[in-house]
């Protein structure tokens, strides 16, 4: 189950290698590991986390980032980005890789852009710290990177505050916000799971569009298998902290881990009533034989 | 804008004619015959209906209130029983000198308070945090006269930092002539720095003593709402983007916790400028508060229902100015 190095995927180096990652939270009541001995590589290509709430998904993705707050640690054998040790660096360290190496995408553009900043600002912002540009030069960059995301007139949005976009805007102004530094790995977390579903799409495909286009690699943290198989070149699903099986995203539904079967076998399917759908059975040895 | 403005003005309106009804009825109720105060116990029975019926108090309870409501309009008061100026003329004497010291105690109260508890927050349960919250609880707990009675032996009688009670040392009085009727700015303003320098320390321990009490309201609120803030997505974000921590809390974090921070500004300045009864006692300031108990322990009714009055229109203009700074600190409440 650690034989992540896909080759047939058709990636072509290596951005981030994982090795044994696990992330612990202490608190009042003893330590909580969140993820545990995950391992699994990142080319320029597009990686889908899958799994329910708590399953450490989103913990992974921050772990990268190095955002786990003061009371989580992070392990690892290895964590490495190109040629930067994640594993042995300290808050400065990674205060300069974020944003400008790796960036992420949080799940609801409502609370994830600061309220009373303007978008246009908060854009910019990014692009004044990581290029240490003027404010003239910044606003042209965030201004170009707004039009990149296809707003039609960049110019209007970039002094309006977030209340004053809708979801699906908002959503682009965070890809916006998060690219205009050029990052190597762009972590989405949820990015559309608070939009309509009419909006979805067109998010994933300006943010693919962009990450293609840029040759980075993308880890899209879902629960939404249907979203993850039809986007994603690779899947991990995870469960409990761990990751019990990695496929490519075509193959899902040939995956062989119980937890993975018992997921697809709970979708409901158009087309094909079933009075009940099937719940999750959950066997304690999946944590055993993993741990 | 306009709409928002006319209603602005009728809540205004509103509060006012609650307010006057509300002092109206205080002067009904309270436990001073303002006949006998005129009268004196020893008048005779026909005196005494005659200046009754002078005052008005005879008519029906709605005709007298109308009767007080557009003499208030007018500004008039009446006269006050001890100064036997009117009392109008009086609120505006003692108001300035409140002000000026609300105006400095609310200014150190802010300016240290806010960092406070900022820094309370992003330190929260360590020493920064403990050393703060118990700087708060003292602020709190501490018998306002008693602080001003060991500031004034410590800093005045011991050290001699300060100037002692009063607005002025004698020797300064009458050179400068009220504007504004705050000494220290009327000062300036002629051009009298002696005399500036010498209203200013008078002034520094006063205003440090009750602006050491809003600071720990400020600071208490400032750490609750800093906290709230450090808990939201958009902290997350801003780290992911690669902003230090520091711009993090005192850009991001701290403009949104400014938004909630006004109305407790605006309540503290409220409280500052009811005039604070106990430290304008202890150090003879001679302000609203001084006033206001000299005339309740003379029983000078129409200057408690007038001081009574002015406090209102305190809150009520307190409550104007807030609405007006709400936009400029939320984008959000532009839009309504």
């Amino acid at each position: 189950m650690t034989d992540t190095g896909m080759t047939d995927t058709g990636m072509t180096d290596t951005l981030l290698t994982v090795r044994n990652l696990s992330v612990t939270y202490s608190g009042d009541d003893g330590d909580v590991r969140a993820v545990r001995n995950v391992s699994f590589t990142l080319g320029r290509e597009r990686l889908g986390i899958v799994g329910e709430s708590g399953s450490g998904k989103s913990t992974t993705g921050r772990a990268i980032m190095g955002l786990v707050g003061q009371s989580g640690r992070i392990e690892a054998d290895e964590m490495r980005l190109g040629d930067t040790d994640l594993a042995h660096l300290g808050e400065h360290g990674f205060r300069k890789l974020r944003g400008q190496r790796i960036a992420m995408v949080l799940q609801d553009p409502k609370y994830s852009l600061d309220p009373v900043m303007s978008v246009g600002r908060q854009i910019a912002e990014t692009h004044r710290t990581h290029l240490r540009s003027t404010k003239r030069d910044a606003r042209r960059a965030a201004l170009e990177m707004l039009e990149a995301v296809h707003i039609r007139d960049p110019e209007r949005v970039y002094t309006m505050y977030p209340h004053q976009v809708s979801g699906g805007m908002g959503q682009r102004v965070m890809i916006a916000m998060m690219l205009i530094a050029d990052p190597d790995i762009l972590i989405a977390d949820e990015p559309t799971s608070a939009l309509d579903v009419t909006v979805q799409t067109q998010v994933l495909a300006i943010m693919d569009d962009l990450v293609r286009s840029r040759g980075m690699g993308l880890i899209l943290i879902s629960h939404n298998l249907h979203l993850v198989s039809s986007f994603c070149d690779r899947v991990l699903v995870m469960y409990a902290g761990q990751v019990v099986e990695t496929c490519e995203a075509a193959k899902l539904s040939e995956a062989k881990h119980p937890y993975t079967r018992g997921l697809l076998a709970a979708l409901p399917q158009l087309g094909n009533r079933r009075a009940e759908l099937p719940q999750l059975q959950r066997d304690p040895a999946w944590m055993a034989d993993l741990a | 804008m306009a709409n928002r403005a006319a209603r602005s003005l009728l809540s205004v309106a509103l509060t006012f004619l609650g307010l006057t009804c509300v002092t109206f009825f205080i002067g009904r109720v309270i436990p001073i015959d303002p006949v006998l105060a005129i009268v004196g116990d020893k008048a005779s029975a026909e005196t005494y209906a005659r200046v009754r019926a002078e005052i008005g108090l005879d008519l029906p309870l709605p005709v007298q209130y109308w009767r007080y409501l557009t003499k208030v309009l007018h500004g008039d008061f009446g006269n006050s029983v001890i100064t036997s100026r009117p009392v109008l003329h009086d609120l505006l004497q003692v108001f300035p000198a409140t002000l000026e010291l609300a105006l400095l105690a609310l200014l150190i109260g802010v300016v240290a308070g806010v960092p406070m508890g900022v820094i309370a927050a992003t330190h929260r349960g360590r020493w920064q945090d403990q050393v703060i919250r118990f700087l708060s609880l003292l602020g709190y707990s501490m018998p306002v006269f008693w602080l001003g009675l060991i500031g004034l032996l410590l800093f005045y009688a011991k050290l001699g930092w300060v100037e002692g009670p009063g607005r002025l040392d004698v020797a300064f009085d009458d050179i400068v002539g009220p504007v504004t009727g705050m000494v220290t700015i009327d000062s300036l303003l002629a051009g009298e720095y002696e005399v500036f320098w010498n209203a200013f320390w008078h002034l520094l321990l006063p205003a440090s003593i009750l602006g050491y009490l809003s600071l720990a309201y400020v600071a208490r609120m400032t750490r609750s709402f800093m906290l709230a803030q450090l808990r939201q997505e958009y902290v997350l974000a801003t780290l992911a983007k690669g902003l230090s921590p520091w711009r993090v809390v005192w850009v991001h974090a701290l403009g949104n916790v400014w938004v909630q921070l006004v109305t407790v500004i605006a309540l503290t300045f409220g409280s500052l400028l009811e005039g604070a009864v106990l430290t304008e006692t202890v150090f003879a300031w001679p302000g609203l508060g001084l006033y206001m108990k000299n005339s309740l322990f003379n029983a000078d009714l129409n200057a408690v229902l007038g001081a009574t009055v002015l406090v209102g229109v305190v809150y009520i203009g307190l409550n104007m100015i807030s609405d007006l700074i709400y936009p400029l600190v939320d984008p959000r409440a532009r839009d309504q």
